[in-house]
């Protein structure tokens, strides 16, 4: 057998039941005294049954919470080369920025000569989420990246209603990400897959066949879904744009390319980032995320309002005129997440955001050169932030890519993105981050290749895994054709 | 996943180069996937069919399925409207990973049953798979 030094160990993993199947009638956190003031009947009205809670202690509480978390794997656990997510590690200074109580606590409807330190990051964040696209109109407001894309296709909408310009389409890439069609259709328009060509990139041809003054515009997600970089993007801009239509930048994997590529001198209109991706906010649960905005000068009065601005010396909300798509987020956004890009950036400085970006596209292809030879390539060119391989020697062995993934688990890591994009057959995606030191990585490699070696003389071990996790291999097919949706 | 000596193939059908099926000559045709595609999707969890009344030309996107790894559109092989939808598969999406050629998914009546002549027999379809 191996002698791969794996991180992934058994532990003590505790077993633990609800908390309603925990407590014990009696049992209490603390004792206070007695009451001294005498009892006095309740109203009927407000008489009843009562919530059923559990009797519990302190540690009885202290113990299941604890257990919980202990069952969960996170970027502070370990590494977590989920593609296309830009897992990276969050610094907590930025945790301890976003809680702190004179910016965290400020109640969302202050007047704004009340919280003019919240403006004054809202400002200056939206100045430097500018500089870092090279669009100068930005909006904060957005959740998430989908709802930074929608926000997108409606200012593509408003734009092409004011030139009276009925436009139905939207071109999107094969390589693009998953949710922009969606963020199309939800806006109206019906969207034209377009297939990358045989490098993995698009063609400026493949745009010029189909781009035609019905189409509003395309979305291009770059680097890829391939982790590749559309190297003709000026080019397919500049067909777009003499069609009359506008150029989306999905800005998801914006962890590439910090501080290197300048969007709106690509030909980038309006593009969104994920600050809880590219801009340290713990992600991947759920949210909360931010997905900003950002636009051109010419499109910056359609942006979703109130945007913060400085007028003389003291910040404001500016609430925008006609032409603005409107507020799509109570308040000032998910503000928590906008406070640990803030400080971020702040901590970081734009040298070291540009060195981020150039040492997760170092790490990325550190992984691609050394796995190129147990694993093939979905692309053999260069790659940015993530690599992706295919299953094809896999399949030999009878071996998927998700029986790779599961066997990482009893290995002690996330496994990366599986089965995306779907442009490549069984892909395994793979995005490191520049957060993961060159052991780590390297690690991570002889663990890999010690998997593709196993699926050789030990297939079992990966058809079985996980065999050290909390739960087995959960049967996915019966869980989604008959869901439990209630406890 | 199968080999493809393993894959099953219906002589008497005719297929697409989507991995659909279509037998039927007259009125109505009936349509469903392939034993390679059923494989290569693996475990079918949803499939979204079409209202029955719905005219499609060929080539078009007429339902989806939804498996465990990824969701697949469905082209119509022949041009027409649909005139009955497999009901059972909204139950057991399961059918048609079990016998995908015995479990149709929708019949059509055909605008142009010249259109059959342009699909693939078993002989083409076998060798579109080999590559």
């Amino acid at each position: 057998m191996s002698t791969t030094n794996v991180p992934g160990v058994n532990g003590i993993v505790q077993n633990e039941p609800l908390l309603w199947e925990k407590g014990k009638k009696g049992r209490r956190g603390m004792c206070v005294p007695a009451s001294d003031v005498p009892e006095v009947a309740f109203p009927a009205e407000l008489q009843g049954k009562g919530i059923d809670f559990p009797d519990l202690s302190e540690v009885d509480v202290v113990r299941h919470y604890t257990r919980l978390s202990q069952w969960n794997y996170g970027v502070d656990t370990g590494m977590y080369p989920l593609g296309s997510c830009t897992m990276k590690y969050n610094p907590k200074i930025n945790e301890k920025v976003a809680t702190t109580p004179a910016l965290a606590a400020a109640h969302p409807m202050l007047a704004d000569a009340l919280m003019q330190g919240n403006l004054q990051i809202m400002c200056e964040l939206q100045e430097y989420l500018a500089t870092i696209t090279g669009l100068p109109g930005v909006s904060v407001q957005p959740a998430a990246g989908a709802h930074g894309e929608l926000v997108g296709m409606l200012i593509f909408a408003a734009y092409h209603k004011s030139r009276n310009s009925k436009r139905t389409k939207i071109l999107i890439p094969d390589t693009a990400h998953g949710t922009n069609p969606a963020s199309a259709a939800l806006c109206g328009y019906k969207p034209v897959p377009i297939k990358s060509g045989h490098n993995g990139i698009l063609t400026v041809e493949s745009i010029a066949a189909v781009m035609d003054e019905e189409t509003a515009g395309i979305m291009i997600t770059n680097p890829n879904t391939l982790g590749l970089f559309e190297t003709n993007i000026r080019e397919i801009a500049e067909i777009v744009h003499a069609k009359g239509g506008l150029v989306y930048g999905d800005g998801a994997n914006l962890n590439a390319v910090m501080g290197i590529i300048n969007a709106r001198k690509c030909g980038i209109d309006v593009m969104h980032l994920n600050l809880h991706k590219t801009f340290s906010t713990p992600h991947g649960g759920g949210g909360p995320g931010a997905g900003p905005v950002c636009v051109t000068e010419e499109l910056t009065q359609y942006l979703p309002a109130p945007r913060a601005e400085k007028v003389g010396d003291k910040y404001q909300l500016d609430y925008g005129g006609p032409e603005s798509v409107g507020r799509v987020h109570a308040f000032h956004g998910n503000f928590a997440v906008l406070l640990r890009a803030y400080s971020y950036i702040r901590t970081m400085g734009a040298d070291n955001l540009k060195k981020a970006s150039q040492l997760a596209v170092l790490n990325a292809a550190y992984i691609k050169e050394k796995l190129k030879g147990t694993l093939p390539l979905a692309y053999n060119r260069p790659c940015m932030h993530e690599c992706v391989f295919s299953d094809a020697l896999l399949q030999e062995d009878k071996i998927s890519t998700l029986d790779v993934a599961k066997r990482l688990i009893d290995c002690g890591y996330h496994p990366p993105t599986i089965y995306f994009p779907l442009v490549v057959h069984g892909a395994i995606m793979i995005e490191p981050t520049e957060t993961e030191c060159k052991d780590d990585i390297d690690q991570f490699i002889e663990v890999m290749k010690m998997i593709v070696r196993e699926a050789k003389e030990n297939p079992e071990l990966l058809r079985q895994a996980p065999q050290r996790a909390k739960v087995r291999r959960l049967d996915e097919t019966m869980a989604a054709r008959h869901p439990c949706l209630c406890g | 996943m199968k080999e493809l000596s393993e894959v099953i193939f219906v002589e008497e059908l005719k297929y697409t180069e989507d991995h659909e099926w279509v037998t039927g000559s007259g009125a109505t045709l009936k349509v469903g996937i392939s034993d390679y595609a059923q494989d290569q999707l693996g475990d079918i969890v949803f499939v979204e069919l079409p209202e029955v009344g719905t005219v499609f030309a060929k080539g078009d996107q007429f339902g989806n399925l939804e498996s465990v790894k990824a969701v697949s559109e469905l082209y119509l092989p022949v041009g027409g409207e649909i005139v009955a939808v497999n009901d059972a598969l909204g139950d057991a999406p399961e059918l048609i990973n079990q016998d995908p050629y015995g479990n149709w998914i929708v019949e059509i009546k055909p605008s142009d049953t010249s259109e059959l002549e342009q699909l693939l027999t078993v002989d083409a379809y076998r060798q579109l798979l080999r590559g």
